[in-house]
């Protein structure tokens, strides 16, 4: 596995791969130059690319939403950084009443073809304002597409596809896997869809629904269950906004039980949103209440406790089993 | 200890307020043309402005933002700007919008509730209005780094009111133009009212000229009812830009003679003296004795504008209040270059909902 390559080499090597095939991507953020940023996604871009493609901006997260705006309206493509997830809100005033609203409000006349990128998500032991998800907050805005990838190849795929996609594109990076599970990667430069679930694993018995690092947990419970010989069937969401519900009744209608896992509080989260749907269209399929583990809707915890907050795989083999024995 | 920093903000007035030089004037002023055409086009957004005023009070169109006391603004800049520098406005510029090629049926159709207000292709690649606070200004700067890293020589001009250099945005925007240097001229229309918070507890600062200063950008003061200085300060700064020199900040003053909008009530909060004591500023008269002294512009001509002035306006009301209503699926079909799979149902109840029978048809 001499080329297995990280999530977040993966992230760099599409960024560096899209860059070479359309001059107008342009990268910006702190310490995204000379620095190849804090996780390194973007190193060597800055000597690949010179100074006018890869942009260190001064450290001011509205303005670098702010500037995005306006280039993307220009035909620029801006890949921008936020650092850390907990940084985002500054930029949310032009994600919400600009980025996402220009095509509808010119009626087509502009439209906002940026990226902004965005570590997110806990179990890395980071400060405090290091660790939140926060995706519901973006999965909410008419306009904006929220892609959350989960593994390497999966990483380099849906970041070439949000790139080349010509709305504004949250595109949020579980740090929590961004090191783990290599995974080789060719330079093909084929994005994979957007606005798609990924089934990874079929299974009977129940329908596990999750994204980001949790996909990780998520496999390991169904690995686990299955060695007592339940079924799961595993689905990444990927996309939060707007959300393939299809792929999701499918498998529910066929396995009658649903988990669905995410590392966000639980009220109002993307969850809810899966689980009031399958409720909607599928209730005369359900066999058991739809489950969710989640994390506590509190504020995420400085890293000692991090844990507590955190779903874990045994929280997951009980829900399923409970779920199982419902009657 | 040793001074490391000094600056100073110039003020530059051409005109007094009743119509006479404080100074050698510019050449260019001694051609009639020019200043008799900014004198038309600021009598013809005054018309226009009471005209939409009046259709707000009887319902036929939506909360107005006035731009009585900025006509002289308006029009300057949308001299000088060429078509294909890029204006990133805020909500107190369709006249400027308008000089730039806006038809005057559609400027109605945004303060009409009408989105298509803002797709006019006369636009260009001109932003629409930005009704949050001074967002424009770093959508101005966004622009601009696309000019800057493209070599063009394009300058952007985006306006704010005096209540928006209070906010971040302002200042980031400032700052970034500062330290990569880019083609942007920011215009502040120092009105001396953010809705009834007056200019004197806006901000401690002197000048809001000065914020320029530490930004490491050029930044001065005009007066913003003399069309002459306002030539000259933004002539200077738009060459600046598209020179590829860097940003301007050009502190306009003026008044604002209206209301905040239609919606609000300035008695409440503003004493008429002050009132008063503002129209004695007002760029439109103070132009119109320049040109009298100079015998450019005589009662004869002023009758006769008017009136081709109102018949304007007139076709202009005519074809907004004509404005078919945009097919109902226009309220999702936007969102996404694409229409989801996820929205499909939603549209097809919205159409649904439109049609006779259906619970919203009107």
């Amino acid at each position: 596995m001499s080329n297995a390559i990280t999530m977040v080499e993966a992230v760099n090597l599409a960024l560096k791969s899209e860059m070479q095939r359309d001059d107008s991507v342009i990268v910006l953020g702190e310490d995204v130059g000379v620095n190849g940023g804090v996780f390194r996604a973007t190193v060597g871009l800055r000597e690949a690319f010179g100074i006018k493609r890869v942009l260190d901006t001064p450290l001011a997260e509205t303005m670098i939403a702010g500037l995005s705006v306006g280039m993307a309206a220009q035909g620029l493509k801006p890949v921008a950084e936020i650092q850390f997830m907990g940084f985002i809100f500054p930029t949310m005033e032009h994600i919400i009443c600009h980025a996402a609203r220009l095509r509808h409000r010119t009626r087509g006349r502009l439209h906002c073809p940026m990226v902004l990128r965005v570590p997110f998500g806990g179990g890395i032991h980071a400060p405090e304002h290091h660790s939140e998800s926060t995706e519901a907050l973006f999965a909410h805005i008419p306009g904006l597409r929220v892609v959350i990838p989960s593994s390497p190849k999966r990483a380099y795929g849906l970041l070439l596809a949000a790139i080349r996609n010509p709305d504004p594109v949250i595109f949020m990076e579980p740090k929590r896997i961004y090191r783990l599970n290599a995974q080789i990667v060719e330079d093909t430069g084929e994005a994979l869809p957007l606005d798609s679930c990924y089934t990874l694993r079929e299974g009977a018995d129940i329908t596990l629904v999750s994204w980001g690092a949790m996909i990780k947990e998520t496999l390991e419970a169904a690995d686990l269950l299955a060695e007592q010989s339940i079924s799961c069937e595993v689905i990444d969401v990927v996309t939060l906004n707007p959300i393939d519900h299809e792929t999701i009744l499918a498998s529910v209608a066929k396995t009658g039980r649903c988990v669905i896992i995410h590392e966000a509080p639980k009220s109002c989260a993307v969850g809810a949103e899966i689980s009031a749907t399958i409720a909607e269209r599928n209730l005369l399929n359900l066999q058991a209440p739809v489950s969710r583990v989640t994390g506590y809707d509190t504020v995420m915890p400085y890293y000692r406790m991090e844990n507590h907050y955190l779903p874990n795989t045994a929280d997951i083999v009980d829900a399923v089993k409970a779920t199982l024995e419902f009657s | 200890m040793e001074t490391v920093y000094q600056a100073q903000i110039s003020y530059s007035q051409f005109l007094s307020e009743t119509g006479k030089p404080l100074q050698p004037l510019p050449d260019w002023t001694g051609e009639p043309d020019k200043l008799v055409r900014y004198y038309r086009n600021m009598v013809q957004l005054r018309q226009l402005d009471n005209k939409i005023i009046a259709l707000q009070r009887t319902g036929q169109m939506g909360t107005y933002a006035s731009l009585l006391g900025a006509e002289a603004i308006e029009v300057v800049l949308g001299d000088l700007m060429l078509s294909d520098d890029v204006l990133v406005p805020y909500y107190r510029n369709h006249g400027l919008q308008m000089f730039r090629g806006l038809p005057l049926a559609d400027m109605l159709s945004y303060w009409g509730g009408d989105e298509r207000g803002s797709s006019s292709p006369a636009m260009g690649e001109d932003f629409p209005n930005a009704v949050p606070i001074a967002t424009q200004a770093l959508h101005a700067a966004g622009v601009a780094t696309a000019i800057k890293i493209r070599g063009e020589k394009r300058a952007v001009v985006t306006v704010c009111g005096d209540g928006a250099t209070s906010k971040g945005d302002f200042l980031e925007a400032l700052n970034v133009a500062g330290t990569w240097q880019l083609p942007v001229v920011f215009i502040i229309n120092n009105n001396q009212w953010a809705i009834s918070v007056p200019r004197s507890i806006q901000c401690g600062a002197p000048t809001l000229a000065q914020k320029a200063i530490g930004a490491g950008i050029r930044g001065e003061q005009v007066d913003g009812n003399d069309v002459i200085a306002l030539h000259e300060s933004v002539t200077d700064a738009l060459k600046h830009a598209r020179e590829g020199k860097g940003a301007t900040l050009i502190e306009a003053i003026s008044y604002r003679l209206s209301d905040h909008t239609t919606a609000d009530d300035a008695t409440r909060y503003r004493s008429n003296e002050e009132l008063k004591a503002a129209w004695e500023r007002e760029p439109i008269k103070r132009l119109q004795t320049f040109l009298h002294d100079r015998e450019w512009w005589d009662e004869v001509q002023e009758t006769a504008w008017q009136k081709e002035v109102s018949q304007i306006i007139q076709q202009g009301l005519d074809s907004y209040l004509q404005l078919p209503p945009q097919p109902v699926e226009h309220l999702i079909d936007f969102l996404y270059a694409e229409l989801p799979e996820a929205l499909k149902e939603q549209r097809e109840r919205l159409i649904r909902n439109a049609q006779p029978g259906g619970s919203h048809h009107e």
